[in-house]
C-alpha cells in the first residue's frame, strides 16, 4: 500500500471566514468521493434501498402481500403488469416482499453496528492505549477467540441454540461483529499512543479519558466508517443466510434469504421467484460497497487509488 | 527472529486461542435456554432418566467442574455422544470431515490459481476489456452470497445443463472406494479405478466452484491493485535497467511481493470456505462434516455442535499458521524485522 502521498487538494488550508472554509471543505470531500463514478451509483443505490424500506406500505403495489396472505389464483404467477416481478407459490406480489424485506435487513444492520461498532471500538482503544499491560492482553486475546472462528460458522451456532427469529439473529451476529472493530482500532490506537500529540498532552497533564476520547479517538474514526458502510452489506449477507436457513425472520414476514429459499423449491419453472430476491441482495451489497469504498477514497487522503 | 522461532511463537498462541475458543463455545452450549438432559433425551424421557443423564455427565456440578470434565474428555478425542446421530462425535467428525476437506482443497486450489492468473492477467492488460470484465465480475463476485450461487448452479446443472453430476459424491449405484484417506478422487486412484476417481471428480468440481467464487474475486482484484502499485517501484525499474528480461521480471521480481497481500487475506478465505460449505453442502447434499453440523444446529445437537466449532477453529487457526509462515517467506521485511 506504500506511503501515502499528500494530496494538494485535501492540504491547502483554505482562506475566508468559517461557513466559507466549510462549504470548501465540503466541497474537496465530494470531489474526492465522487471522482470514483462507483460510489455515487453506490451513494443512489443506498439512498433509494432506505427509501423504498422507509416507505414500503406506500410505494408497495400490494402491501397486503407482506404478511401471511394467500391468493391460489394467482400461485406462481409470471411477472406482470399486476405483479411486475411475478408472485410466489402462495400467490402474493415477489416485489412487495423484497420491498418490506428491506425493512428487516438494514434494521438488523443498524442495529448489529450500534452495538458491535462503540463496544468494539471502545474495547480496541483502550487495548490500544494500555498496550503492553494486562488490559490490552485480556482485551485482544479474547479478541483472537471470536476472531479464531469464521464469523458465519459462531452465529449460526449461536443462532441455533437460540430461538429463530430476528432478535436472536441479530444478538448472534452482534457477538461475532465486535472483534473486527477491536482489532481495527486496536491497530490505529497502538500506533497513535506513541505520536507526539500525545506525548504532549500526558506531558502537560492531561486525563487519561481526555487523551483516550479527545486525542486518539478522532484519528481512529476515518477507517471505522469506512468499514462500518462496508459493514452494512455485509450483515445484510450474513443476515440472508441465517434467514435462508430459516435462523432469521420468520414467515409470513417476508425476509430476502428465507425467498430465495422458498424459491429455490419451485425452480426452475417459477425462476423470478428465485432470481429476484437474490439479485436485490447483491444489489443492496454492491450498493454498500461503492458507497463504502466512496467513503473510504473521501476520508483517506490523497492516497493513490488504483481501481 | 528466525522462522523456527516465529513459527513457535504462533503455535503458542494459538493454543492460547483454541482454549479460549473452547470456553465460549462451552459457556454459550451451556447458557441455551433449556434443559441439556431433556434436549438429550427428548420430550418422551422420565424423570428418573433424566436424574441418571445429568448424573452421569456431571450436569450437577458447578459449570467450572463441567467445564473440566468436558475439556478432559475433548483432549483424549472423546467429544460426548450426539444425540442425533446416538455416535460418538468424534466418530461421525471421523466419517464426514474427509469429505469437507476434499472440497474445500479443491475449491482452495481453484481459488489461488485462478485468482492469481486473473489478477495476473488483468493487471497486464490494465483498462483493456478483459481487465474492465474482470474488474466489473469481481465485484459481483463478491456481492452474491454463497448460497445464490450454489442455488443457481444447482438450477444450470441440475436441470437446465446436465452435463455434471452435482448431487452427492458419487453418481448413484457407485461403490465408494475402500477408505484410506476417505478422500473418494485419491483413494480411488490409489486403487487404479479410473471411471470412479472421474465421477468422484465430476461431483467435487460444482461445489468446489461455488464454494470458492466469492474469495477468488476478491483475491483477484487485490493481486491486481498489488501488482499495478509494484509495477512503479524503484526495484523493477533498477531490474529492467540491468537488462532483466520481462517474463522474468513479471514472474519473478513483479509478480512475488504482489501476492502478499492476497496472501494474508487468503487465511480469511480459507476459513470463510470452511463456513460457506455449511450451505453448499446442504444445497448439494454433501455428506461432509458442515451438513453434519447443520444438521446438528437445527436440532440442538450440543455435543455436536461443540465438537465440529471446535474442529473448524482448530483448522482455521492451523491455516492461518500456514498462511503467515507463507507471508514471512515472501516478505523478508517480516521475517527479518521481527514482528
Amino acid at each position: 500500500m506504500g506511503t501515502p502521498e499528500k494530496n494538494p487538494v485535501g492540504e491547502t488550508a483554505p482562506a475566508g471566514d468559517g461557513r466559507e472554509r466549510r462549504t470548501d471543505t465540503l466541497k474537496k470531500a465530494w470531489y474526492r468521493f465522487s471522482r470514483n463514478k462507483l460510489s455515487v451509483v453506490g451513494l443512489a443505490v443506498v439512498t433509494l434501498v432506505v427509501l423504498l424500506a422507509l416507505l414500503a406500505p406506500v410505494v408497495s403495489p400490494h402491501p397486503q402481500h407482506a404478511s401471511a396472505y394467500t391468493d391460489f389464483a394467482n400461485s406462481c404467477a409470471p411477472p406482470s403488469a399486476e405483479f411486475p416481478l411475478g408472485a410466489d407459490n402462495m400467490g402474493r406480489d415477489i416485489l412487495t416482499r423484497v420491498i418490506f424485506s428491506l425493512r428487516g435487513a438494514l434494521y438488523m444492520a443498524v442495529i448489529v453496528l450500534a452495538i458491535s461498532v462503540p463496544v468494539g471500538s471502545f474495547l480496541g482503544i483502550m487495548a490500544g492505549y494500555m498496550k503492553n499491560s494486562w488490559v490490552d492482553y485480556l482485551i485482544m486475546r479474547v479478541t483472537d477467540v471470536f476472531l479464531s472462528v469464521p464469523a458465519l460458522l459462531l452465529a449460526l451456532a449461536v443462532a441455533s441454540l437460540l430461538e429463530p427469529n430476528l432478535t436472536n439473529a441479530m444478538i448472534a451476529v452482534t457477538i461475532m461483529w465486535w472483534p473486527w472493530y477491536a482489532r481495527l482500532v486496536y491497530g490505529m490506537a497502538s500506533s497513535c499512543r506513541n505520536e507526539y500529540y500525545v506525548i504532549s498532552a500526558e506531558l502537560i497533564g492531561a486525563g487519561r479519558l481526555h487523551i483516550i476520547f479527545r486525542e486518539i479517538l478522532p484519528n481512529c474514526l476515518a477507517p471505522v466508517f469506512t468499514k462500518m458502510a462496508l459493514d452494512v452489506g455485509w450483515v445484510i449477507l450474513i443476515g440472508a443466510t441465517l434467514s435462508y436457513v430459516g435462523l432469521g425472520e420468520q414467515p409470513p414476514t417476508p425476509s430476502l434469504g428465507q425467498m430465495v429459499a422458498d424459491g429455490a423449491r419451485y425452480m426452475p419453472e417459477a425462476w423470478w421467484m428465485t432470481i429476484f430476491p437474490s439479485l436485490a441482495i447483491v444489489v443492496v451489497i454492491l450498493g454498500f460497497n461503492f458507497l463504502g469504498d466512496g467513503i473510504g477514497d473521501m476520508l483517506a487522503r490523497g492516497e493513490n487509488r488504483h481501481d | 527472529m528466525n522462522l523456527s522461532d516465529f513459527i513457535l511463537k504462533r503455535a503458542v498462541m494459538s493454543v492460547i486461542v483454541l482454549a479460549g475458543l473452547s470456553v465460549v463455545i462451552f459457556v454459550v452450549a451451556r447458557i441455551v435456554p433449556g434443559d441439556p438432559a431433556r434436549l438429550a433425551l427428548g420430550s418422551t424421557a422420565s424423570e428418573t432418566a433424566l436424574e441418571t443423564f445429568r448424573t452421569e455427565n456431571h450436569l450437577l456440578e458447578p459449570l467450572p467442574v463441567q467445564y473440566a470434565y468436558w475439556i478432559g474428555g475433548v483432549l483424549q478425542g472423546n467429544f460426548g455422544l450426539s444425540t442425533g446421530t446416538k455416535r460418538p462425535v468424534a466418530k461421525d467428525i471421523l466419517e464426514f470431515l474427509p469429505a469437507t476437506l476434499e472440497m474445500a482443497l479443491l475449491a482452495a486450489l481453484m481459488l489461488i490459481v485462478f485468482s492469481i492468473a486473473i489478477g495476473a492477467l488483468a493487471a497486464r492488460r490494465r483498462n483493456s476489456f478483459i481487465d474492465g470484465a474482470v474488474r466489473v465480475l469481481s465485484y459481483i463476485g463478491i456481492a452474491l452470497p454463497g448460497f445464490v450461487v450454489a442455488t443457481l448452479l444447482l438450477l444450470l446443472f441440475g436441470s437446465l445443463w446436465p452435463v455434471i453430476p452435482v448431487l452427492g459424491r458419487l453418481s448413484p449405484g457407485l461403490t465408494p472406494p475402500q477408505a484410506i484417506t476417505g478422500f473418494y478422487t485419491i483413494d480411488s486412484l490409489i486403487r487404479l479405478n479410473l471411471p470412479l476417481f472421474w465421477n468422484a471428480f465430476l461431483h467435487l468440481l460444482v461445489p468446489a466452484a461455488a464454494l470458492c467464487l466469492g474469495g477468488l474475486c476478491q483475491e483477484a482484484r487485490l493481486v491486481r491493485s498489488a501488482m499495478i502499485e509494484n509495477s512503479g517501484r524503484d526495484f523493477l525499474t533498477a531490474m529492467r535497467g540491468y537488462g532483466v528480461p520481462e517474463r522474468v521480471l513479471a514472474g519473478k521480481y513483479l509478480l512475488k511481493p504482489s501476492l502478499i497481500p492476497a496472501v494474508s487475506c487468503m487465511g480469511m478465505d480459507v476459513a470463510a470456505l470452511m463456513s460457506n460449505a455449511f450451505l453448499i453442502e446442504v444445497i448439494f447434499d454433501w455428506p461432509g462434516i458442515s451438513r453434519y453440523g447443520m444438521t446438528a444446529m437445527l436440532a440442538k445437537d450440543l455435543n455436536a455442535i461443540s465438537g465440529v466449532i471446535l474442529i473448524f477453529g482448530a483448522i482455521f487457526v492451523i491455516v492461518n499458521i500456514i498462511v503467515d509462515i507463507v507471508v514471512a517467506w515472501l516478505d523478508p521485511r517480516i521475517r527479518l524485522g521481527g514482528a
